[in-house]
């Protein structure tokens, strides 16, 4: 029993945040973090750094973090309740959509709803990256390397991301191995 | 069965995102399957809609292809390489996780893929807060949910339609 209520909160936490995710998947972090470590305590602050690392260094959209949060909380099936949950509300909508958007292309309420939504998206996206910088250790450290990895991208675009995920990994543990 | 093959392989290929780069050379440049004009309309429209860009881009294209059996092999082809990746990827953590540094390596891992959304966050600011409603609505919904952490479901209730209606109003004016 207890199983199917935790199958049942995973659906109510998740299809929610699916229709919040205005702007793709990084925009619901923050609302993700504050389900699933303050509210439902279903994994601690540290676990989520290391899922939404996890999440972020293994291939195919980023948003998989809840795979791996049901997976932790219900194995296989939690994993495949959470990634249905977050993915197949959103989907839906879209399907219904994309009737309507192929016909109106060009219209004024199509450039509002262009123009309107973005600066929310973004700013979900920037409240994200505020709270995994405060849960990941604090301090200066994370900043200098996500504003290193951010200049390295910016000069040179191409760079696979890969290996600068690996490079702050290595450069986090010298540094924390020099100071202790 | 092509488009489960087709976005199996751009799930599985594509890391720390950047994915819209891959449908676009597949779908349009090597197989052309929409027009380039198709497929940046549903792109704007992947971005807008809640959902990640990437799901939604399939759905879109799924859709234009083969209707519900093309949505269905386009979402499940991207979803379930990467849903068996992820697993693998943490249950292996699992096992490592006491050696020492483990956690300082993941928060440095996480840091640096920070940093690839920063560029996002930067390209999305140039563009949003060209007007001053859009750097409003911005400046609120990071606010609220960043700072002041109100519940993000309300957030986007209260500024989304708000941001929207400025936009709209915005554009009458211009006209």
């Amino acid at each position: 029993m207890r199983d199917d209520n935790v199958l049942i909160a995973l659906v109510a936490v998740f299809v929610p945040l699916s229709f919040a995710s205005i702007g793709g998947g990084t925009s619901i972090l923050a609302g993700i973090q504050h389900q699933a470590v303050d509210v439902h305590h279903w994994v601690t602050s540290r676990e989520f750094v290391d899922m939404f690392a996890i999440s972020r260094a293994a291939p195919g959209p980023g948003s998989l973090l809840t795979t791996l949060i049901g997976w932790h909380i219900a194995g296989w099936e939690g994993a495949l309740i959470a990634t249905l949950a977050l993915y197949v509300p959103s989907s839906l909508l879209c399907y219904g959509v994309a009737f309507v958007w192929r016909r109106h292309r060009g219209k004024v309420w199509h450039t509002a709803l262009e123009e309107g939504l973005a600066p929310v998206g973004v700013g979900l996206m920037m409240a994200g990256v505020l709270v995994i910088m405060q849960l990941s250790g604090g301090g200066v450290l994370p900043w200098l390397l996500a504003l290193g990895t951010m200049a390295l991208l910016l000069r040179w675009p191409k760079l696979h991301p890969l290996p600068l995920f690996f490079m702050g990994g290595v450069i986090a543990v010298v540094v924390r191995a020099a100071v202790s | 069965m092509t488009i489960f093959a087709v976005f199996a392989r751009i799930g599985l290929l594509s890391f720390g995102g950047g994915l819209s780069g891959w449908v676009f050379r597949e779908v349009v440049v090597l197989r052309n399957w929409i027009s380039e004009e198709e497929f940046l309309s549903g792109l704007a429209l992947a971005q807008i809609l809640p959902g990640t860009n990437i799901a939604n881009l399939s759905v879109y294209i799924g859709q234009k292809l083969r209707g519900v059996p093309g949505v269905a092999a386009a979402l499940g082809g991207l979803l379930s390489g990467p849903f068996f990746a992820v697993i693998a990827l943490a249950s292996v953590y699992d096992r490592f996780r006491n050696i020492p540094y483990a956690d300082a390596a993941m928060d440095g891992v996480a840091a640096a893929a920070i940093g690839l959304l920063l560029i996002i966050v930067l390209r999305g600011t140039r563009h949003s807060a060209r007007k001053p409603a859009g750097a409003v609505a911005l400046a609120a919904t990071f606010i609220g949910v960043g700072v002041l952490h109100v519940s993000l479901l309300i957030v986007v209730a209260v500024v989304g339609p708000l941001s929207v209606l400025a936009a709209w109003l915005g554009g009458r004016a211009d006209a």
